[in-house]
């Protein structure tokens, strides 16, 4: 099982398709006190979900507060759609010492 | 009976200074007659979890509070150290002022980091439980039965978690400037404000500098939740004592290949990881042992 759910991380951080259209669905999990995985390429619209698989609160939330799951409990998931080119960091307030980044990769010309 | 099943005191004694730390849901009446100052920790409620630790933490915490209200001596009051919810949602601060709404003291609650989740976490929190008199983001302190008491607040967003900051350091140092060195000082937090374990959360990052200013009292105790379990310690003169969970147990300090967060144990055995403190002054604010008799 776990090594399923490694090679899907794998997968989510090869290249991100061009376009929010063609991406496949995107999730970023939460276990045992990280994210994973921390670094993660989309495309620019895409919709990442993030899912909380420990038992334990997390949130999932943005450093410069733009966005924030608040509170999820195990099991819970929450979905956030990247719509600006850039880096993203982000963090668990529960946790602080959870971090991770997400990058956002613009439309091609 | 289930609060039976409670552990028992946890006695402590030292520099003039003795506790009796209750966890077994019995408080005997030997232990408590009129005259005493008593007062009661319960810490780590966690309303709204739902996981395998604990299948129903209403229950336990309404156990831990109808445990209180059978002291046939009431204390003169319950400090909740805080992650009184799990997820800061409004049913869950709904839940548990029910339940704290049913003890015959008063309460003072202060907030964990699971109580201040997101923009409304800390609204809710203010709105249910903080002093009408407290300074800054909600630290406050009140003289009672001969001591002084101090509720300081070390958790938030971003860079406040786990840290105390110079705002509320500067009003600790004033705050304890006016009293004599041998005035007792009872110090609330929720995360330990001494170290205990860096890498899971388990300290504040300032602390030190608190602990410094505690230092020239003869009798400083600092109580801490948080860590769901019992860790004492000492820094010169100041002594420490982090408090059981009525929610769920973690895993201790050190333990290989643990983490923080949540802790099943086997059926059966959780009400003896669960608990609250009882603290008790005699006298002119003289503290006194109290033998262990539970458990």
């Amino acid at each position: 099982m776990r090594a399923l759910i490694a090679a899907a991380f794998l997968a989510a951080t090869v290249p991100a398709p061009a376009s929010a259209a063609d991406a496949p669905p995107v999730s970023v999990h939460i276990r045992d006190d990280k994210f994973v995985p921390a670094k993660l390429t989309v495309a620019k619209g895409q919709t990442v979900t993030f899912v909380n698989d420990d038992d334990d609160a997390h949130t999932v939330t943005a450093d410069d507060g733009s966005w924030d799951s608040e509170g999820l409990n195990q099991g819970q998931s929450w979905k956030h759609a990247f719509a600006a080119a850039g880096t993203v960091t982000y963090h668990c307030t529960v946790h602080p010492f959870m971090k991770a980044t997400i990058v956002v990769k613009g439309a091609p010309k | 009976m289930r609060r039976g099943d409670f552990l028992g005191h946890v006695a402590w004694t030292g520099a003039g200074i003795a506790f009796v730390l209750g966890a077994d849901g019995v408080v005997r009446a030997a232990d408590a007659s009129p005259g005493q100052f008593s007062f009661v920790q319960i810490s780590d409620s966690h309303i709204g979890y739902t996981g395998p630790a604990n299948g129903d933490v209403r229950a336990t915490f309404k156990d831990a509070v109808d445990a209180v209200n059978a002291m046939p001596v009431q204390p003169a009051f319950v400090i909740h150290t805080g992650d009184v919810t799990h997820l800061s949602k409004a049913q869950e601060f709904d839940d548990a002022r029910a339940i704290m709404s049913t003890l015959r003291v008063p309460v003072i609650t202060i907030p964990g980091e699971h109580d201040v989740i997101g923009a409304e976490g800390p609204k809710r929190f203010a709105a249910s439980f903080t002093r009408k008199d407290a300074a800054g983001r909600g630290w406050s302190s009140w003289d009672q039965g001969g001591i002084h008491f101090v509720a300081l607040i070390n958790v938030g967003e971003g860079e406040t978690m786990g840290v105390l900051g110079e705002e509320q350091l500067g009003w600790l140092r004033r705050d304890l400037a006016a009293r004599s060195t041998d005035t007792p000082i009872v110090v609330f937090g929720h995360v330990p404000l001494f170290a205990v374990a860096p890498e899971w959360g388990w300290t504040t990052a300032d602390g030190m500098k608190a602990i410094a200013l505690l230092q020239r009292f003869s009798a400083a105790t600092v109580l801490n939740g948080h860590i769901h379990q019992i860790v004492e310690h000492r820094e010169g003169n100041v002594r420490f004592a982090t408090a059981r969970a009525t929610a769920f147990p973690q895993a201790a300090p050190g333990t290989p290949n643990a983490k923080p967060g949540p802790l099943a144990v086997a059926p059966g055995s959780l009400l003896g990881v669960l608990g609250y403190r009882t603290v008790e002054v005699t006298g002119n604010a003289a503290w006194q042992d109290h033998a262990l008799t539970g458990a």
